[in-house]
């Protein structure tokens, strides 16, 4: 790890610097007197828990919304971006945690977009691709400019958004979030490029929930709590357990201790089968394997993105159509043929997609909770409205969910609130077998660890939990058992205890014997 | 994101401030205040106007009047944005209306088509078929229509616009080829009723939409279609993993369209006593969308308001009125009703309203 301190002290005027930001909501004040400074040549690196105010801190930035007072000077000059483009012509650009491109539009003409480079007054197509091309490859990716963005994996599409936002000139760069689907190797890849962008002279705000991506690029930390600056730290004198404890407002061992307390609340105790499956496979997508799960099983599936862990979590549930083997439960066999099916009987699935395929955005939190309740029961027997603030009263308070009200919209809260809404949503229907796709994706420390307390104590209760995470220590710590896939098939099946970080690793490489 | 303490006195006294006004600001951030806006300024235009707009009076034991008038004649107009808001709360449209109200008058109307017979010196009306069995022909030809659009959309999947398109055409084309391109005229008086009659002295027509507005308020409120409805059209995938049947409630929602349509094609050939098919309903179909968005609800998808609806299908009749009784030329008559339509869209338009106050700040 480098530690860069010395030359901000030789630069001392900030490239960019917010004082005294507030900004209040219906409601909630999400802002409250914040500062912050940015340095020409340093990755400022902000972190917080979900709610914290580190979106809105952002959105204020890059003129999403205008703060209630404060001031945002670039060059020590005051600036007032009123839109996302006037803080790009700025010189501010941002690439967001969710990627905000046009899927049907090609690689190069999402960079290109309202920028197209022209020639007698027409598209310059050649000239984009070429270009396209040559900004990806400063990023040591290679594909087709010409093909749809929507056909390039997720992380793919995230390196599009940067090098989008790079070739706005920037001289603020800000990351939200940007690692959050990536795997390690493109990680490290990024982080090469945002060190070759820092020599550069580039100032880079990188907002992460990733400790250890935190230690190994920043410069700086600033930290925010409830919607507060809590400090500025120089990244080399900020131990992680103090970091985490000035996030979390608690000693850090509290929160750990908490955890194992979840963990070790009885040993645990597995009943029979809830579901097996046999040569369960879909052409593209899985390959025939065979699965089962217990009564009060929390079990992992570990593996790489694309190794087919969410593709049999789709199966399972019926997203999509299995061409071959069985789903057996208590003895019967199954078909789910779409996600109705497998609701009928007693299957939930929280999806790892959650802006796409989970949270209904416009409609209040009350509504997302009963929403597959509603549907199982049906259309015509419409839950009492009385009861369907009771069951989002009691969740919201069971699972500790920010909201202002149950009749709030679901897309006005963070994203960890909404995760735990949208684990809400299967928890009403009080289902058998829960199988939830990175639940913590994207979401903070704090969130993290209550939604995945609270998963285990429903375990301990007796439910089957099939849990998928890109996060290994996360899936080596919960769970029961562990399924690692990887190609399109699952390669080994291991109890709690018999793989630790490294050999877990190996398993996925594929460098066991 | 909890509430912090610590704030200044400035907010404070702003918060208490939204406390008081509290009730102002839900009734103007009330998403049908706009809509209620509009019509309430067309009607006071026509008030000063307008000499004796709001008179009311009784005669032959019906009421009579402007207003009476404007909602009789926005009857057809109203059923037809009924079915269109549900059609639009799932992100879809429906551009087929018009030709369904032409195919199901003409259906109607054939098999009606009635003769006066004196029968002892009683002039007795005769219909081709009992007028009940034709009705409910003619009904269930839209109900064919509006299946025929579900499975396009929601069995093919083609995009709304174009699966209706191929109705628009053909619902038309086959009305024409049922009557030879001829206006069908009707000689039976009881059919009469549905477009012209009266009720406890009020046209019937206004009781039949009531009907259909109750009845589908009453689905929407006491069942979870309306929950179904706007969850499928803000997020089809999420709302298909949480459970539902998004492709059943696509399809049922165009045939509830369509049955809307056949019944409004029932009331304007009953009120014009013939099926013209060339005309009937023509534009019926854009004016239930302007209708529609009139009533606050986005084509986007998602939230929707039956009453703005009807309120918005009010503001176009109430509009079209106006512009006649001003004696506006003809020719005028379209810019005129444009202007007014863009003004309320435009009263409508968030980003329009961020413009207006970046002008403020």
């Amino acid at each position: 790890m480098m530690n860069t301190q010395a030359h901000h002290t030789a630069a001392p005027a900030p490239l960019l610097e917010l004082r005294g930001i507030s900004k209040s909501f219906p409601g909630v004040k999400a802002l409250s007197d914040v500062a912050l400074r940015l340095y020409p040549g340093e990755v400022h690196t902000l972190m917080g828990q979900n709610g914290a105010g580190k979106s809105t801190l952002i959105k204020v930035l890059t003129g999403v919304y205008t703060p209630d007072s404060g001031q945002i000077l670039l060059d020590g000059k005051p600036i007032a971006p009123a839109s996302t483009s006037d803080a790009q012509a700025l010189g501010i650009s941002t690439v967001y945690q969710e990627v905000n491109l046009c899927p049907n539009l090609s690689v190069a003409e999402n960079i290109f977009i309202g920028r197209y480079p022209r020639r007698f007054g027409a598209i310059d197509w050649r000239s984009m691709q070429q270009q396209a091309r040559a900004l990806l490859q400063q990023l040591q990716i290679d594909i087709d400019v010409t093909a749809q963005l929507s056909s390039f994996p997720l992380a793919i599409q995230q390196m599009v958004a940067i090098s989008r936002a790079l070739n706005i000139s920037a001289r603020v760069l800000i990351l939200d979030e940007p690692t959050s689907s990536l795997d390690e190797a493109e990680v490290n890849l990024l982080f090469s490029v945002l060190r070759r962008l820092r020599e550069q002279g580039m100032a880079i705000l990188f907002v992460t929930h990733f400790l250890d991506q935190t230690y190994a690029i920043s410069d700086r930390i600033t930290v925010m709590r409830n919607g507060e600056r809590e400090g500025e730290y120089a990244c080399s004198e900020l131990s992680r357990l103090a970091l985490v404890n000035k996030m979390i407002g608690v000693a850090a061992d509290t929160v750990a201790q908490e955890l194992d307390l979840a963990q070790e609340a009885g040993a645990a105790s597995f009943g029979p089968n809830v579901l097996e499956a046999t040569g369960l496979g879909r052409k593209g997508a899985l390959l025939p394997m065979d699965f089962h799960i217990r009564q009060g099983e929390l079990l992992g599936l570990a593996g790489l993105l694309g190794s087919g862990r969410t593709e049999l979590a789709r199966l399972l549930f019926g997203a999509d159509k299995a061409d071959s083997g069985t789903i057996t439960m208590q003895g019967q066999p199954r078909h789910f043929n779409v996600p109705r099916d497998a609701i009928a009987r007693d299957i939930g699935f929280c999806s790892e997609d959650r802006k796409h395929e989970g949270a209904i955005l416009s409609l209040s939190v009350r509504e997302n909770i009963i929403l597959a309740l509603q549907a199982r029961t049906g259309l015509l027997r419409a839950i009492p409205f009385k009861h369907q603030q009771a069951l989002a009263d009691e969740y919201v308070k069971a699972l500790g969910i920010k909201t202002a009200s149950i009749e709030t919209p679901i897309g006005s809260l963070s994203g960890g609130n909404q995760q735990k809404a949208l684990l809400a949503r299967w928890l009403v229907t009080s289902p058998a077998m829960l199988i939830l796709d990175e639940p913590t994706r994207g979401i903070d420390v704090r969130a993290k660890q209550e939604i995945m307390s609270y998963v285990s104590k429903l375990c301990r209760k007796g439910m089957a939990i099939l849990f998928i995470s890109s996060e290994l220590p996360e899936v080596l710590r919960c769970s029961d058992r562990i399924v690692v896939m990887r190609d399109r098939k699952a390669c080994g099946d291991y109890a709690r205890g018999e793989l630790d970080d490294s050999s877990v690793l190996q398993v996925i490489a594929g460098e066991t014997a | 994101m909890s509430m912090t303490t610590s704030s200044p006195a400035a907010p404070a006294a702003r918060a208490a401030a939204t406390t008081d006004s509290s009730i102002v600001h839900t009734v103007l951030h009330h998403p049908l205040s706009r809509p209620l806006a509009a019509l309430c300024l067309l009607l006071l235009v026509d008030l000063f106007a307008i000499p004796g707009f709001f008179h009311l009076e009784i005669r032959d034991g019906h009421l009579y009047g402007s207003v009476i008038d404007i909602v009789n004649r926005a009857a057809p107009l109203m059923l037809a944005a009924l079915g269109m808001t549900l059609v639009i709360a799932t992100r879809g449209i429906d551009i087929s209306v018009g030709a369904v109200v032409a195919l199901s008058g003409t259906v109607a109307a054939m098999l009606i088509g009635g003769t006066m017979v004196m029968e002892n010196g009683v002039p007795t009306y005769v219909s081709n078929i009992p007028m009940g069995w034709a009705l409910a022909a003619a009904l269930g030809a839209a109900l064919l229509c509006g299946a025929w659009n579900g499975v396009l959309v929601a069995g093919l999947g083609l995009q709304p616009i174009v699966a209706t398109l191929i109705l628009m055409v053909a619902g038309r084309g086959l009305a024409q080829l049922l009557t030879d391109g001829q206006i069908v005229t009707v000689y039976y008086q009881p059919y009469f009723f549905i477009g012209s009659g009266y009720l406890f002295g009020l046209p019937f027509s206004l009781f039949l939409v009531a009907a259909v507005f109750i009845i589908t308020a009453v689905l929407m409120r006491k069942t979870a279609l309306g929950l179904f409805i706007q969850a499928v059209g803000i997020n089809p995938v999420a709302a298909r993993l949480a459970g539902i049947r998004t492709a059943t409630l696509i399809f049922f929602v165009y045939v509830f369209c369509a049955a809307c349509a056949g019944l409004s094609g029932l009331m304007i050939s009953s009120n014009i006593k013939s099926a013209d098919a060339n005309n009937a309903g023509l534009m019926l179909e854009l004016d239930a969308i302007l209708a529609v968005t009139l009533g606050g609800t986005s084509l986007a998808g998602g939230k929707f308001s039956l009453v703005g609806s009807m309120i918005g299908a009010l503001i176009i009749q109430t509009l079209t009125y106006t512009i006649y009784s001003l004696g506006v030329p003809p020719e005028v008559n379209m810019v005129v009703k444009s202007v007014v339509v863009f003004l309320v869209c435009l009263s409508q338009s968030s980003e329009f309203k961020q413009l207006l106050h970046r002008r403020k700040a």
